[in-house]
């Protein structure tokens, strides 16, 4: 009992950061809210698919970004859909990378597009290891704990 | 929203025992059409979905009839306009919504001139599908 309260908090104390740490939006808070005995696993479900869509995506901007001279519309084309998917799930500094990602391809500037990326990869690895983690942890707790609104 | 709210949309979409409202979903991405999915069951709005505008066409070529679709712009295949175009040249009078992340105002207008009854830029939410749903219970009278 002591435990699982234990491990509960520390599920709070985690999801409350993500928010704290600007890796969320309140666009994962619908999510959640989505969440209900008849969809217990929804938020996770979601995220998933996010991870599986934006690694492709990922993978194909990094080759773009390997041709010379840059295809910038092509970019551009790649990073809307990137924005849109991370957008879904509230992924925010993810989603202001993109934006500026996409606001360097419409200055036609490669290197800010490649330091932008950089940064991008970074951040979007963060937050898939803290939401791994996570859900690793919410799944210990118990189902009742996902859906519960930041303080 | 709130549960309560909830109760309150369905007795009034389902006043004078009216058949559920159903919904089609064109987007291209899988995300967003989980998300969609989940936003309209979740207001007791049953759903498919459709992939691309080639996708939401050929379903409704097949006889099948949706009260609301909500239509993403930018898609492979067939994008947004071109398939609100086609669909109301093909007679479809359902409530067609368009779903952007898009927020210029001459690419919103592109949008509307095909065809749309309404447009919300994403991400979508329960309130702005209860605006939504609220033209069409206001065309239904």
């Amino acid at each position: 009992m002591e435990r699982n309260q234990q491990l509960r908090r520390q599920l709070a104390s985690m999801r409350q950061s993500l928010f704290d740490q600007g890796h969320l939006d309140e666009q994962f808070i619908l999510l959640e809210e989505l969440q209900d005995d008849a969809n217990p696993n929804f938020v996770e479900e979601v995220v998933t698919l996010h991870y599986r869509d934006s690694a492709r995506l990922i993978t194909t901007i990094e080759r773009a970004l390997e041709k010379s001279p840059l295809d910038f519309n092509k970019l551009d084309g790649y990073m809307h859909q990137f924005k849109g998917s991370s957008t879904s799930i509230g992924a925010k500094k993810v989603k202001a990378e993109s934006t500026q990602f996409r606001e360097y391809c419409e200055a036609g500037n490669g290197e800010g597009c490649m330091k932008t990326f950089q940064l991008l990869k970074r951040d979007y690895a963060t937050l898939r290891r803290k939401l791994e983690a996570y859900f690793q942890l919410a799944r210990q707790a118990g189902p009742n704990e996902i859906a519960c609104r930041p303080k | 929203m709130k549960a309560p709210e909830k109760e309150i949309l369905g007795t009034k979409m389902n006043h004078r025992h009216r058949p559920k409202i159903t919904a089609l979903v064109v987007d291209d991405n899988m995300v967003v059409r989980a998300i969609h999915h989940r936003l309209l069951q979740d207001l007791g709005i049953e759903n498919q979905v459709a992939v691309n505008g080639k996708e939401a066409v050929d379903v409704h070529s097949s006889g099948q009839y949706f009260d609301l679709i909500l239509m993403d712009m930018d898609m492979p295949v067939m994008n947004g306009i071109e398939a609100t175009r086609k669909l109301r040249a093909m007679g479809i009078r359902s409530t067609i919504a368009g779903i952007s992340s898009r927020s210029l105002e001459r690419e919103k207008q592109e949008f509307m001139e095909a065809g749309l009854d309404d447009y919300h830029e994403k991400p979508l939410t329960a309130d702005k599908i209860v605006s939504i749903l609220h033209k069409i219970s206001n065309h239904s009278g």
